[in-house]
């Protein structure tokens, strides 16, 4: 019976050796998995030790601070700001990944980044735990309250859109509104089952809460995209002056163009400058087609569209809030050739054309900086525990689609829009302001969603804000009107007028 | 080899080893301290001079009735029994803190319950060494103790769920706040029925075969109590919903089959039916649920304990098994330090989950260590069987080892995810009186075989042990049948 029970030991060191190797897999090679995932309560323990640091906007206002507490996570995040904000913040919850501002920028946050090493080597000595870094946003705190306020209770009783607002010279971001928002509080209780329950239930809302609008969603913009189309045609020999031809109806391939109203261009030609003044369809369509697809498409991609790399954050780290691509569609038939009727509606930002909020306030802040358009951003400052500056955005240029004289002309041609065609609601007493409306047909039978892009200028000719308003879905015709009359508000805010 | 080296008792180096292990629990207790109090309190040494005392009891037991018993296992199985009551103490304490309460007593909360546990199991066992002089003793009783082993086994199963079943197994007898796992002390009793049931009919179960395919494989009537016993191991893991307790029985009854014989059939024969029915049972769960479905559930929580789905269930989730792989990873190589860690944030840490609770601590380099203890009180086991004299002492001697042994690796294999989790104890570190009082007993019997195994034929120390009595049905087993 020797030789089996010997064997029967062998069989017991296999096992054992089995259970050694595991144990190997499990507290060597995945030992840093394990150790930093976000169930591993250790982790949130260590995390909660030290205070997280402040979020900022512009002048100090607290978006995100820190309660102490008597339980074994020893700081609640609070966010007083509630839904105004929580589009860029995002949260951080005691269990899972942070998304938005608080993901982004943890290192610095978290007092984890290699910025932050000396205030980690005096912790070493003094036994203290200071707090993580703060951040400071590019936000300015009157024009992001307004446009909230004016998203919220427009005039139509619109319930979801979205508002952003740019310093055209900088990239900094002033404003970012997304409707319908959530109050992130709740999702950051210590008690994560309560956390969870909070989530599912505004995962589940229809209405998507947790999306950003400004930045994570795309919809058709409309006649908003005859600026990008404007400006093909000034860079291939037109001028402001250039007759189009236009008229009441078009048709080109089966599609059959329209203006929005009946005295719109009904005479046979009309000028570059006036037709965007009127938001003239059918002369706009024509351009499109003459000018061919490839140079749509082509000036398109120039001014930002089909990027889909962009990321608003601070310029450094690459991380932030990522931007969805903004896109023209192929125009094109089974076989790749031009499909002229795509075109002809593509031209109208209609048919596969689809632009994010972001994208659209780029444009405008593009035409009002003389055609240099500056890498948007939303970190202003990062600021280590004792407030001392550990970095400061240096704005930089992310493309120019455009000379400075195609600018100028895109500028008197945007600057008649709302002096006297469609988007005179952004008016703004003591600046110059320059825009254009979009109205989106959607799906069949729904309302449209109404856009207006547009920028300030003071006195002296310097931009102050560029600003993007959608509404999705307005009841009662005219729906860029309200888009414009916010984006005025919103501007005005921006260059400190008015607010509140 | 020479009569003197024969006649070494090796008592001296049992006695020194036993001390060394309790020098190992006092500095795990010093370092418990210095972690959670921030000193090392005077009176540290305490809890390790206690249960020392009651080792060293034992330990005198053994002298006086063993004294030819192996020196390596009392120590050995000392020192997991020690770290395993310090280790409760040091959660205890934690606890403590907390909760702003006073520091417990040395008898106080679980490590102080596991302390008297212990003392209970220890005096089982000299009860054991003192009553029972010869273990082939034992084999007059065996159908009583195969009987007993066999209701013991069952009754978990009979009893409504809301007194035997404690996180979806149903092994338990659960009276007021008395828990008894009567499976613990099922396998002492099925070892020795088997043994005794093998040794009669080794004859016939090794010789007369049919040849295929290069195997001797049993005739058709010989396979009734394999299948019977693979039936009720199927029928355990059905209605107490416990994998591992249905492997250990299996793998138990298969394993001094194949030492009786010498028949690798068996082996292959055995883990083919189980793996076989197992994975039957898995597709039978997947299909039709029933009394199926707590298995197919624990093999899909095993298959990706990390997914979110898994982990956040209703009920059933691999919640505890991913937190004690996480505690386990937070350890790392060296372990955070005994007392250092967070174990408490594992679920079950004082009972199925110790192993990941001490492992956070002690690291990968400690579990190594405890690892290798395990295997050397396994392997002295497996070495008192081959070197008892009479095939019934192999059999039960074999047989007991290697249920520990396996038992270690269903539990550790549980928590670290390398089969699908079970509600096993971990051999003298679990909190809990029936599974140390159970394996203490093992111990015993390992001890009482290992002394007559390295007891010299005609030594003064047998004569003095007390008049010897003649064996009774084992007459024909005393001598091996050497086949060609």
């Amino acid at each position: 019976m020797n030789a089996p029970l010997r064997r029967s030991g062998v069989v017991i060191l296999v096992l054992f050796g089995l259970i050694f190797a595991n144990l190997n897999w499990i507290q060597a090679y995945k030992a840093d998995e394990y150790r930093t995932d976000p169930r591993n309560q250790r982790v949130q323990v260590a995390e909660y030790e030290r205070p997280r640091g402040s979020i900022e906007a512009a002048g100090g206002v607290a978006l995100a601070q820190n309660t102490e507490t008597e339980g074994e996570l020893k700081y609640q995040r609070v966010y007083p700001k509630k839904e105004i904000y929580a589009p860029i913040l995002g949260y951080k919850p005691v269990d899972g990944a942070a998304v938005g501002i608080e993901a982004a920028e943890n290192d610095i946050l978290s007092g984890a980044s290699d910025k932050l090493f000396a205030d980690r080597l005096s912790d070493m000595f003094t036994g203290d735990s200071t707090s993580g870094g703060n951040i400071v946003l590019s936000i300015n705190p009157r024009a992001q309250e307004v446009a909230w306020k004016q998203m919220t209770d427009n005039e139509r009783g619109v319930t979801k859109g979205a508002a952003v607002a740019i310093d055209p010279a900088t990239g900094a971001v002033q404003a970012m509104v997304s409707m319908p928002s959530y109050n992130p509080n709740p999702l950051v209780s210590h008690d994560t089952a309560a956390a969870r329950q909070a989530y599912d239930k505004l995962e589940a809302d229809k209405d998507k809460p947790l999306l950003n609008r400004a930045v994570a969603n795309t919809l058709p913009p409309g006649s908003v995209f005859k600026v990008i189309v404007s400006a093909a045609a000034l860079e291939h020999n037109y001028n402001i002056g250039s007759e189009l031809q236009a008229g009441s109806v078009y048709q080109e391939g089966g599609a059959t163009i329209r203006n929005s109203e009946d005295e719109v261009c009904p005479g046979s030609t009309i000028t570059l400058k006036e037709a965007l003044t009127t938001s003239c369809n059918t002369a706009f369509s024509r351009l499109g087609v003459k000018l061919g697809r490839d140079v749509v498409i082509d000036t398109a991609k120039k001014w930002g569209f089909e990027d889909e790399g962009l990321i608003v954050g601070d310029l450094e780290s690459k991380k932030g809030l990522s931007v969805a691509a903004s896109r023209t569609g192929a125009i094109a038939n089974e076989d790749g050739s031009v499909d002229k009727a795509a075109l002809a509606q593509s031209s109208l930002g209609q048919r596969d054309v689809r632009m994010t909020p972001l994208q659209g306030a780029l444009i405008a802040a593009t035409v009002a900086n003389n055609g240099s358009q500056m890498q948007p951003y939303l970190v202003q400052q990062q600021l280590d525990s004792d407030r001392r500056t550990i970095y400061t955005a240096k704005p930089k240029e992310l493309r120019q689609p455009i000379d400075s004289s195609v600018a100028k002309d895109l500028q008197e041609m945007m600057q008649s829009v709302v002096e006297e065609g469609t988007g005179k609601n952004a008016r703004i007493s003591g600046l110059t302001v320059g825009g254009k409306t979009g109205t989106a047909q959607n799906v069949a039978g729904a309302d449209p969603h109404g856009w207006f892009v547009g920028y300030a200028l003071d006195e002296d000719g310097k931009p102050v804000s560029a600003v993007c308003v959608m509404l999705e879905n307005v009841p009662g015709g005219h729906a860029s009107a309200e888009a414009a009359r916010i984006a005025g508000l919103i501007m005005k805010a921006a260059a400190g007028q008015g607010g509140n | 080899m020479s009569r003197i080296r024969q006649w070494k008792t090796r008592r001296n180096a049992e006695l020194g080893l036993l001390a060394f292990a309790m020098l190992l629990v006092a500095a795990f207790g010093a370092t418990v301290e210095a972690n959670q109090f921030d000193e090392i309190r005077p009176n540290f040494w305490v809890p390790a001079a206690l249960i020392g005392i009651l080792f060293l009891g034992l330990h005198v037991v053994v002298r006086f009735t063993a004294p030819f018993a192996d020196p390596v296992l009392l120590p050995a199985v000392a020192l997991i029994n020690g770290i395993g009551v310090a280790f409760l103490r040091r959660l205890d304490i934690a606890r403590a803190i907390a909760n702003d309460e006073p520091v417990p007593g040395f008898f106080a909360e679980t490590g102080g319950r596991q302390l008297a546990w212990t003392l209970l199991s220890l005096i089982l066992a000299a009860v054991l060494l003192l009553l029972l002089r010869d273990h082939k003793v034992i084999s007059r009783y065996a159908y009583t103790l195969g009987l007993v082993g066999i209701v013991l086994m069952m009754i978990p199963a009979v009893l409504p769920s809301s007194i035997s079943e404690v996180n979806g197994a149903k092994l338990w007898i659960r009276l007021g706040s008395v828990s008894i796992q009567p499976g613990e002390f099922a396998k002492l009793a099925l070892v020795s029925f088997f043994a005794y049931y093998l040794v009669r009919k080794r004859e016939v179960l090794s010789l007369a075969s049919h040849r295929f395919l290069g195997i001797d494989f049993p005739r058709g009537r010989d396979l009734g109590p394999v299948l019977t016993v693979w039936l009720f191991s199927l029928l355990v893991l059905v209605f107490e919903k416990d994998l591992g307790t249905a492997l250990l029985y299996f793998g138990l009854f298969v394993v001094t089959l194949y030492v009786a014989t010498e028949r690798s059939s068996w082996l292959i024969i055995g883990l083919v039916l189980f793996f076989g029915g197992v994975y039957v049972a898995y597709l039978l769960g997947a299909a039709i649920g029933g009394p199926f479905a707590n298995f197919y559930d624990r093999a899909e929580l095993w298959l990706d304990p990390f997914s979110q789905e898994n982990y956040t269930r209703e009920s059933g989730n691999s919640y505890q098994l991913v937190q004690g792989l996480l505690g386990l990873g937070t350890g790392g190589l060296f372990g955070t330090g005994p007392g250092a860690g967070s174990p408490g944030k594992v679920p079950e840490v004082r009972t199925d989950f110790i192993f990941a609770g001490l492992g956070e601590e002690i690291g990968l380099f400690g579990l190594a260590a405890l690892l290798v203890i395990y295997l050397l009180i396994v392997e002295r086991g497996l070495h008192a069987a081959l070197a008892v004299r009479d095939s019934f002492g192999k059999l039960v001697a074999g047989g007991l080892a290697f249920t520990l042994g396996l038992q270690v690796f269903v539990i550790l294999g549980g928590i670290t995810g390398l089969i699908p989790l079970t509600g096993q104890t971990t051999p003298f570190l679990s909190a809990g009186g029936s599974s140390l009082m159970a394996n203490w007993l093992l111990i015993a019997m390992l001890l009482r075989i290992s002394d007559a195994a390295r007891r010299p034929a005609n030594s003064i120390a047998e004569r003095t042990s007390g008049p010897k009595k003649a064996p009774t049905q084992l007459h024909g087993a005393m001598t091996e049948v050497i086949k060609p």
